[in-house]
């Protein structure tokens, strides 16, 4: 535990002076509207899912492919194109046996680079907004987040990682001969400027197939560290940005205390949980103290639920250990994450779906003081709430429709590989992923087939674009008004108080939607396990 | 109708046999799906009941099916009742108003001649005669004459009030009668546009529109609702998977239960039941967002005299400058004041007369200056001698245009006086400042009670006064209000206005007079006075039947109060999911999948008996809230972070530990009838 305090406390002190560093870099007193900025949004987005689309359709014919990878089928390329575009990094293939280094690097290393800076580009635009300021310009903001943000960190992570022993190489796939005298091929590659981003930006999609349990993507226990911190470092600095592009730090702090809570305690679940041996060995003489399936044990006991619970949290999706393995009530804590999505959540996202259950819950709660309700001094009326339930829908649609639909459709069910429970899980697990666009898999499902690559392609469309467009507008809308004095008639949303309304609203709101499978779920395995 | 009897008519016990007998026939009318989709929440319910029937006939009909599609029905019933319950209040409002307002025969003037029509036939601009004994056929503005009228239909007041041509007293309403004198009126709206109708309509709910808040929560409540339907009808394909068959009554059950039906059913009465509170206290409000917005001011601007202070402003000294007797000033004063009608013109001739034991001796030929608020003074003259007292820089500007001096102590004198909370009011004579009369101003009785109330619920009180800055200053520390606008000018009221709400602040006010309807106007709330003019009345958003000023503190508690019940019903119905979900989610499951047993945390009977109970649960709570919807929460005047935590407590989490306790004994008793 002290291991997990340590990593999460250091990050939030860094995520602190982060954050004052990106407010410097994104602060600035352009004007613009919030439907100029959504133009210019929508049009960068589009060349982006186009540009990797072809880099990927074409990869054979293009340089950089030491070892000649072939073509890659036409859904998977839609996946893929989608799932980079969004931030997900889904992936329905190995890195390292499907694709070249250039797909590598210039269609899905670029777009982990370019798909985060939209995420804080929109995430300043709204804090602009709210905070009185113009929306600004999107172009200017992506390109003070690539290249002052997300370019020099990287720059210093990979370099660290590098000491760690990770490769970073354009020379391709090197000959071994084994001790039982065959040869194998070990892929190698441009791995470590690939992890950084990966695990910065909240991405997730490995350079290899296994992610970071891959002996390359994550050498040790010093680079394990690294990796987790960089996971949530981010996502963290982004809150503490909003707080100061809105003149509101108080209110970060509150904001950013709930997150805190939910994180340590999904943690401590994650960890009390894990702590149980596995089911499938229970009684038996091989028994271990803890469930050590699917675990990489070079990296420490404790490293597993905390990355799981990390990676859960905040969109990233990068993997240290088996999910599919873990205990049935510690795979519950991921799906949770995924769910809720907000706790830190993806870089940018993280904090802009937060402001979806902030508003819900101001709306229901404000009105309790007798006034209309209102955030940061401005009224939520009509038009916001119309957005911002809206936004709230598409996460619970495309989570609980896909589920639906795959558990009842053979090209969804007959590709689980367990029966029952366990494989309802990683159906629900796999759209729950996509639809967070956090990417990470359950695994345990024979999912790149033209009918996964295709829903959960646009899921994951779905899912980043809608919480990112309506709730931009919904702020739009809200800039527009007049600010009314803060006076002790109105609610405070600097308070513990305040911390509870948007914890209730979270939990009452988001979650309880979801009660329902993961009582199906992992719920009903675990039951039925302790029956045993 | 009396007062007593019309406050009691809208406000009586809840359930009385009348109303109770209205809204039960009316909520079987209203299941019409054209009255059920204005309540989305509520019209999925019904779609429910109707799929669940359908399955009676196509699937099964055991007792169990069929339970859950008559607590489905009723549950649809209930809100209709509950709303129209709300409705039978405003009505029996409506009604008494309606008494009043009746056909009647009048006497229309023109060129010349006059002839006789009805009252419906009038058009604006009309002129009539309405004579002693006559009933005022319609909204308008005495133009010749002065009456005695007796007003009690609309305010309730039985004391006769004077309607005068000129002046800010010159309006009269539809309904009301003629006691004493003629006069000649010019309608100012026409047969049905009266203010009595609009009223009328408004309290019936014929023109009840959603308000601003009340749009938000229905789209806030249609989108939850939808989110459900989503969570129940994916269950049905992930049963399959799971080897269990729902059946359509059971999932209706759960879709029911889950959307906030509370909060849904109760929100049309929670509404109108904020209007009827309105007029309850003699406020007739042209909009229920009127009412909704009075929550939201931020600062209330509210004259001083008659407000805050008793308002007859009583001489109580005469402090002569050096050099001058009190006699002489006292004399003085006496013919100065002779001009000005007010009560404080009056009590300073009631003083004089008392202490020099004469009485004002005025020639014929004297030409009298009458007091208005704009010169802020009033005289007499006479030979040669013009005697003046008013406010202290209004007669120093006097004095100097005569070409005089101002004593040296005359500025200590009055600064004493006001500082002291009382009006210092110059005397002179020509270029000579003879001394000042001291006013008296008593602050109401609670005043300050009143105003702590307002502060703590984060109001600022903004004082509007023609006094100068340190009388104002003494009284606005007495009363404890936030802040004054001194030697104010009717027109400086809008300027105020004006300016705080540049800084965001919305702006309550109470006015009477056609110098405050721009002001009122311009205010976020304005509250006319109903004894004021037309035009005063016409740009208020709410008329105070009972005049009182302190009123608006009323309205805005009213306002906040309504708020609050939205929210906290709100609070309270998505809380009751939690148990609902433990209810119904094991027993949904549990043939299939017999290790979820465990999830059954409430121990309840069977399966069927857990759906039930959460259903009932769910149907009953709704006439049981009709008191607290149709009341409000109750009201406290405290911070908004207070009212927050109190209100969260309450509704948050006595939401959520509530139904635990109330589905358990709905499950007990229906395990104990042996059919569940």
């Amino acid at each position: 535990m002290v291991f997990v305090t340590l990593i999460i406390g250091i990050s939030a002190v860094l995520s602190w002076f982060l954050g004052r560093y990106m407010t410097y870099i994104m602060d600035s007193s352009e004007q613009g509207t919030w439907q100029s900025y959504l133009k210019q949004f929508a049009v960068f987005n589009v060349i982006m899912f186009a540009v990797s689309f072809a880099v990927l359709a074409f990869q054979q014919y293009l340089p950089l492919n030491p070892d000649s990878k072939g073509a890659l089928t036409a859904d998977l390329i839609f996946n893929t194109a989608a799932s980079f575009t969004t931030n997900t990094n889904l992936q329905h293939y190995s890195g390292e046996v499907s694709m070249s280094y250039f797909s590598q690097l210039f269609a899905l290393m670029w777009l982990q680079f370019v798909s985060a800076a939209t995420g804080i580009a929109v995430l300043t635009a709204i804090a602009r907004g709210l905070g009185g300021k113009g929306f600004g310009n999107f172009y200017k903001d992506m390109m003070r987040a690539t290249f002052y943000i997300l370019l020099p960190v990287s720059f210093v992570v990979a370099v660290m990682l590098i000491f760690t022993g990770v490769p970073m190489t354009f020379g391709g796939a090197v000959e071994a001969h084994t001790l039982e005298g065959a040869l194998q091929s070990i892929s190698r590659g441009p791995a470590a400027a690939f992890i950084a981003i990966k695990q910065l930006g909240s991405n997730g999609g490995g350079f290899f197939g296994p992610n970071s349990a891959h002996p390359f993507e994550n050498p040790n226990f010093w680079s394990n560290i690294i990796e987790s911190m960089s996971i949530i470092i981010i996502p963290m600095s982004c809150v503490w940005m909003f707080g100061r592009l809105t003149g509101k730090m108080r209110h970060a702090a509150v904001i950013f205390g709930v997150m805190l809570l939910l994180l340590v305690m999904k943690l401590s679940f994650a960890a009390y949980f894990e702590s149980a041996p596995t089911g499938a060995l229970a009684g038996l003489d091989v028994q271990t103290s803890s469930n050590l399936e699917g675990k990489e044990l070079r990296l420490g006991k404790s490293a597993a639920p905390l990355w799981a619970v990390l990676t859960t949290s905040t969109s990233n999706g990068s993997v240290n250990n088996m999910h599919d393995s873990l205990n049935p009530l510690t795979g519950l804590v991921p799906l949770t994450g995924m769910w809720l999505n907000e706790t830190f959540g993806g870089v940018g996202v993280g904090m802009i779906n937060m402001l979806i259950y902030i508003l819900t819950g101001v709306f229901i709660c404000g009105m309790m003081v007798g006034r209309t309700p209102e955030y940061l001094g401005r009224k939520v009326e009509t038009q916001e709430m119309k957005l911002v339930l809206l936004a709230l829908l598409v996460h619970p649609l495309c989570i609980l429709g896909g589920t639906a639909l795959f558990t009842i459709m053979p090209w969804g069910a007959e590709t689980v590989h367990n029966a029952g429970a366990h494989g309802f899980t990683e159906i629900l697990y796999e759209f729950t992923s996509a639809s967070a666009n956090n990417g990470s898999g359950f695994e345990g499902l024979g999912d790149n087939t033209p009918a996964w690559n295709i829903a959960t392609g646009i899921v994951m469309l779905l899912s980043r674009y809608v919480p990112i467009v309506l709730p931009l507008m919904a702020a739009g809308s809200l800039a527009a008004k007049r600010i009314s004095p803060d006076t002790s008639g109105t609610l405070h949303t600097d308070t513990v108080l305040f911390g509870a309304v948007i914890l209730g609203s979270i939990i009452f709101i988001g979650a309880l939607l979801f009660m329902p499978v993961a009582v199906l779920g992992p719920v009903s395995e675990y039951m039925a396990g302790a029956l045993k | 109708m009396t007062k007593t009897e019309r406050r009691e008519a809208r406000s009586s016990a809840i359930f009385n046999k009348q109303a109770v007998t209205y809204a039960a026939a009316q909520s079987f009318k209203m299941l019409s799906p054209r009255v059920m989709i204005k309540n989305p929440v509520m019209f999925v319910t019904e779609l429910g009941a109707v799929l669940s029937t359908i399955s009676l006939f196509a699937v099964s009909a055991d007792v169990y099916a069929v339970s859950v599609t008559l607590i489905l029905w009723l549950t649809v019933v209930f809100a209709n009742f509950a709303e129209a319950l709300a409705e039978a209040k405003g009505k029996a409002g409506a009604d008494s108003l309606k008494q009043v307002r009746k056909d009647t025969v009048c006497t229309r003037l023109a060129d010349g001649g006059s002839e006789k029509v009805s009252s419906s036939e009038l058009k604006v601009g009309d002129r009539v005669l309405v004579c002693a004994d006559d009933i005022i056929p319609c909204d308008g503005e005495v133009d010749k004459g002065i009456a005695s009228v007796d007003e009690s239909a609309i305010t309730g007041e039985s004391a006769p009030v004077i309607r005068e041509s000129g002046g800010d007293r010159s309006g009269v309403t539809a309904g009301t009668k003629v006691l004493t004198g003629d006069i000649e009126v010019i309608v100012t709206a026409g047969a049905g546009e009266s203010f009595l109708d609009r009223m009328i309509a408004l309290v019936e709910g014929a023109v009840r529109q959603k308000t601003p808040n009340e749009l938000a929560l229905t789209v806030t409540l249609a989108g939850l609702t939808l989110a459900f339907l989503l969570v129940t009808t994916a269950l049905l394909p992930i049963g399959r998977y799971f080897g269990a068959e729902l059946s359509i009554p059971t999932l209706t059950a759960l879709l029911v239960c889950l959307i906030p039906t509370t909060i849904s059913a109760l929100l049309p009465a929670i509404g109108i039941a904020g209007m009827n509170r309105a007029l309850a206290a003699n406020i007739l409000a042209k909009s229920g967002k009127a009412v909704e917005l009075a929550g939201d001011i931020d600062t209330i601007l509210l004259d001083k005299t008659g407000t805050i202070t008793v308002g007859n402003r009583q001489a109580v000294q005469f402090v002569p400058v050096k050099g001058v007797t009190e006699a002489q000033l006292t004399e003085t004063a006496m013919k100065a004041s002779f001009g000005d009608m007010t009560p404080e013109g009056k009590s300073i001739v009631a003083l004089a007369e008392q202490l020099s034991g004469s009485t004002a001796d005025i020639p014929a030929d004297a030409a009298v200056i009458s007091f208005s608020a704009h010169t802020r003074l009033s005289g007499v003259d006479t030979d040669g001698h013009r005697l003046r007292k008013g406010a202290y820089d209004a007669i120093v500007s006097f004095v100097k245009q005569n070409g005089g001096r101002i004593p040296t102590d005359l500025k200590e004198i009055t600064d004493r006086i006001a500082s002291a909370g009382c009006t210092p009011i110059v005397v002179a004579e020509n270029d000579r400042i003879l001394g000042v009369v001291s006013l008296s101003d008593v602050l109401k009785a609670g005043i300050q009670s009143r105003f702590a109330r307002l502060k703590a619920m984060g109001l600022r009180i903004i004082m509007v006064t023609g006094d100068n800055p340190l009388t104002a200053k003494a009284i606005a520390a007495e009363a404890g209000v936030d802040g004054f606008v001194a030697e104010a000018k009717p027109e400086d009221k809008l300027g105020y206005i004006r300016k705080e709400q540049k800084g965001g602040r919305l702006i309550a006010m109470i006015g009477d007079g056609t110098n405050d309807a721009p002001a009122l106007a311009q205010a976020d709330i304005g509250v006319a006075m109903n004894s004021g003019t037309q035009a005063a009345k016409e740009a208020g958003n709410m008329v105070d039947l009972d005049n009182n000023p302190t009123k608006l503190i009323e309205v805005i508690e009213i306002g906040k109060q309504l708020l609050m019940t939205r929210g906290a019903l709100t609070t309270f119905s998505v809380s009751n999911d939690v148990a609902k979900y433990f209810a119904i989610i094991p027993a949904m499951f549990i043939l299939a999948m017999p290790h979820l047993a465990g999830l059954n945390i409430m121990n309840l009977a069977s399966p069927e008996s857990a759906v039930l109970s959460a259903l009932i649960f769910n149907a009953v709570v709704i006439p049981a809230l009709i008191p607290l919807a149709i009341k409000g929460v109750r009201f406290r005047a405290m911070g908004a972070d207070a009212l927050l935590k109190r209100n969260l407590l309450i509704y948050g989490f006595g939401g959520v530990v509530l139904p635990f306790a109330g589905i358990k004994v709905i499950d007990m008793i229906l395990s104990a009838t042996g059919m569940f």
